[in-house]
């Protein structure tokens, strides 16, 4: 989704992990006078940041709100409503299992809990470690694939629950490789 | 144009998926490397609708097809399709590995398609706006600023009798004229690319192959209602239409075609884009205004209509990618043109995203009026693995199912509805007899409740009650009752539900419960899932005339709960058993009986 922030110079995931919190609010405010005079700013403000931090802890959301004079329960309403937002951080490595119709009839919820036996973790949830965050998806369109997989920017296609180790062997372990946890 | 050969790639997200990206490296790096790369032009294009074959690559003037290819095919290509001029027959397509099909008009999947929307898609590189003023682009706009007034345009689409193809299907000419004539210093145009239904995607291959379309055509609205602004609200999640449209955006600027003065006309308009945040009420119109708004996506009675007090509180316009990519055709061939394709009740085409568990799944673009068996046995080559057909289920979660008894319906907006189900966005996915309808129903449900904004209390808690009952009886407790119970949920939901979400969730429920009942009884009362599916009512177990011990499930079972030796018949511990079917899917000798 980088294509879609429209601040320039924005930091690398990396850059902000070694950034200092005190560091981390001037980029926000940044971002927010990129959207100065745009209407319904905040929505694209909260993605931005969260593609900046990751996720949208409660300390960023407040500063968003008295920043845009936007009441705190209204920024709080609008993050929880829509599926993109997490106030939670996530693993360095987002699994995303396709269950679109043609992924389900073609054995997505098989490969979902597959996934979900061999993390231990549910939909939603991060592996202790960091390392995984599982999140269904709603069709990414490659239905002729089916069943679909997506890690991180991979799309893995005609995902067998049988080799579902060995799908994620290459991602994991990755400690030092430039991705620190949060 | 001297080229020698063009190459087309595709460069849609499925293929792209499956390293068309690296493909177009190395044709490139073949052209360079065999000396030809002054004689051949490469091109990545949209989506050329054959998903399933795909990576596909098409070099022209031959016109041959070839499909599912890798980076390493690509010097095989280069010397002997292009050097040598022979066609590199193992990667042509072909159903019948004997009578291999060289060219796209031979190939079954295309002959029965008729492509307005997809004209470009597979034809163009997206990413160049001189392409797409080759192929008459922008010519529509230019007609509609110095050649037409803005009722010959409203006029234009009353008689192409353009609907909708977001869902509902409603006529596109009144939208316009309920802008036009609304009387406001500010006036929007909204492009609605959230596209949300599982297992359809025609607006974002088309975004993606021909981005400029959707442009020319808001701008043509622009300016027959009045309006300088327009906002494309798309969904995050496909960063490559976005991409594309960022670019198109761009070039349109760069040629006087967007922005201030468009072609010396003294017209302005701008477009912006939007992206949604996950949330598929937003597809629904009133919900999507309300999420660019910044607010929660939550839909609002209507009228007032958007047409008339939309997007903060001013008149807008809001149609969907498919309906945006017909109006340049419309305009530059004229409304009697398209009024001819089609039914009498839907005019034109429409583009189905055909998946499940068929042969050719893929984007096909059909005028109005073609069969279901014409678009799943024709263009889709049938089920696939000669399975049994058992039902298509059309429109989403808002849809219903058809059976095969009604295969020979021709398709309009019209008939769809009247066999209990509905056009919605176009997607349609085969169903074989492997697919239990309770479970697939199931799924559709689960969707619906996940989606509620729950906003209104019939759809909130009605679908919720629904989507328990059917949980109670797949897991094998559900009595007779429950049907009924249902079906009285169902119908007040249709009734009471604010907007089309809620309105049409029970609607996957009434229809299978018309066409599929003795399924819902098999569950009930039977206690069984005939297709094997749902797995409270199943059993695996090893038949041992089969089994020949070669210790593959025991293996792979995630719980041990395979025993055996090698070479001597295998044994499922059913109380270990998670019915996960990692066994029935790892045996090569058919040896796994799920009952």
């Amino acid at each position: 989704m980088a294509e879609s922030v429209k601040v320039e110079h924005i930091p690398s995931l990396k850059q902000v992990h070694e950034m200092q919190p005190s560091e981390i609010l001037p980029v926000i405010d940044d971002i927010i006078a990129q959207y100065k005079g745009t209407k319904g700013a905040l929505i694209p403000v909260l993605q931005s940041a969260q593609n900046l931090l990751g996720y949208l802890p409660k300390d960023i959301l407040v500063h968003i709100s008295e920043s845009l004079h936007i009441p705190y329960s209204e920024v709080a309403g609008v993050v929880t409503f829509y599926s993109f937002f997490s106030t939670v951080p996530k693993g360095r490595h987002m699994v995303r299992v396709c269950l679109g119709t043609a992924c389900y009839v073609r054995g997505g919820k098989e490969v979902l809990e597959a996934i979900s036996r061999d993390l231990k973790i549910k939909v939603g949830e991060t592996t202790a470690d960091r390392q995984f965050s599982l999140e269904i998806g709603r069709c990414f369109g490659a239905c002729g694939l089916a069943p679909v997989v997506m890690i991180d920017e991979d799309v893995h296609q005609r995902v067998k629950p049988s080799k579902i180790h060995e799908m994620l062997e290459p991602y994991r372990d990755a400690e030092g490789d430039g991705h620190e946890n949060h | 144009m001297a080229f020698r050969n063009y190459i087309l790639v595709c460069g849609g997200t499925a293929c792209e998926s499956s390293k068309a990206d690296a493909i177009y490296e190395a044709l490139m790096a073949e052209c360079n490397a065999q000396g030809v790369s002054e004689e051949v032009q490469i091109v990545k294009t949209g989506c050329f609708g054959f998903c399933e074959q795909g990576p596909i690559v098409k070099i022209l003037p031959e016109d041959s097809f070839y499909v599912q290819v890798k980076p390493e095919d690509a010097q095989e290509l280069i010397a002997e399709h292009v050097v040598k001029g022979r066609e590199v027959k193992r990667l042509l397509y072909s159903k019948d590995p004997v009578k291999r099909h060289a060219k796209v008009e031979d190939i079954k999947f295309y002959q029965k398609q008729y492509r307005i929307v997809l004209r470009n898609c597979g034809f163009i590189d997206p990413e160049n706006i001189e392409e797409y003023i080759a192929r008459e682009g922008y010519a529509a706009l230019e007609k509609v600023l110095f050649s037409m007034s803005k009722e010959d345009v409203i006029e234009e689409l009353k008689t192409a009798g353009l609907r909708g193809r977001g869902g509902a299907g409603f006529p596109t000419w009144m939208k316009w004229n309920f802008t036009k004539q609304a009387a406001s210093e500010e006036k929007f145009i909204v492009c609605n690319a959230d596209e949300g239904d599982p297992g359809a995607y025609m607006d974002r291959s088309t975004l993606e192959g021909d981005p400029h379309s959707v442009l020319e055509a808001m701008t043509i609205a622009g300016h027959t209602v009045g309006a300088q602004k327009g906002l494309i609200y798309i969904r995050a999640e496909y960063p490559l239409a976005i991409h594309r449209l960022e670019i198109a955006m761009k070039q349109a600027r760069e040629y006087g075609l967007l922005g201030t003065d468009i072609l010396g006309s003294g017209f302005d308009f701008d477009i912006e884009i939007r992206l949604g945040a996950g949330a598929f009420v937003c597809g629904e119109e009133t919900a999507l205004l309300a999420s660019i708004e910044g607010r929660r996506g939550m839909p609002v009675p209507r009228p007032p209509f958007p047409a008339v007090k939309g997007l903060w509180g001013k008149p807008t316009v809001i149609n969907n990618v498919e309906t945006w990519a017909n109006i340049p055709v419309i305009i530059i061939k004229g409304g009697d043109w398209f009024s001819q394709i089609g039914t009498q009740d839907s005019h034109g085409t429409k583009v189905f995203a055909l998946t499940g568990k068929i042969r050719n799944s893929g984007l096909v673009e059909v005028p109005m009026g073609t069969t279901l068996r014409e678009i799943i046995y024709d263009i889709g080559g049938g089920i696939a693995h000669d399975k049994a057909f058992k039902a298509v289920q059309t429109g989403g979660p808002s849809g219903g199912v058809i059976t095969k008894d009604y295969l020979d319906t021709p398709i309009d907006f019209g008939s769809l509805s009247k066999l209990g189900s509905m056009m919605g966005s176009g997607g349609m996915i085969v169903m074989d007899e492997d697919d239990c309808i309770v479970d697939v129903v199931k799924f559709y449900l689960n969707f619906s409740v996940d989606e509620s904004c729950g906003k209104c209390s019939p759809c909130r808690i009605g679908g919720r009650s629904l989507a328990n009952l059917l949980e109670k009886i797949t897991k094998g407790n559900g009595e007779m009752a429950d049907i009924d119970r249902m079906r009285e949920i169902g119908e007040a939901m249709k009734k009471a539900s604010l907007c089309a979400l809620g309105q049409t969730a029970p609607n996957p429920i009434l229809s299978t419960l018309h066409y599929f009942r003795d399924e819902y009884l098999a569950h009930i009362i039977d206690k069984k899932c005939p297709a094997g599916k749902c797995k409270s009512l199943i059993t695996y177990s090893i038949n041992p005339e089969k089994c020949i011990g070669c210790t593959a499930c025991a293996r792979k079972c995630p719980v041990g709960a395979i025993s055996g030796e090698r070479r001597a018949v295998h044994k499922i511990d059913p109380a270990a058993c998670i019915k996960c079917g990692v066994c029935f899917e790892v045996c090569k000798f058919g040896a796994v009986d799920v009952r």
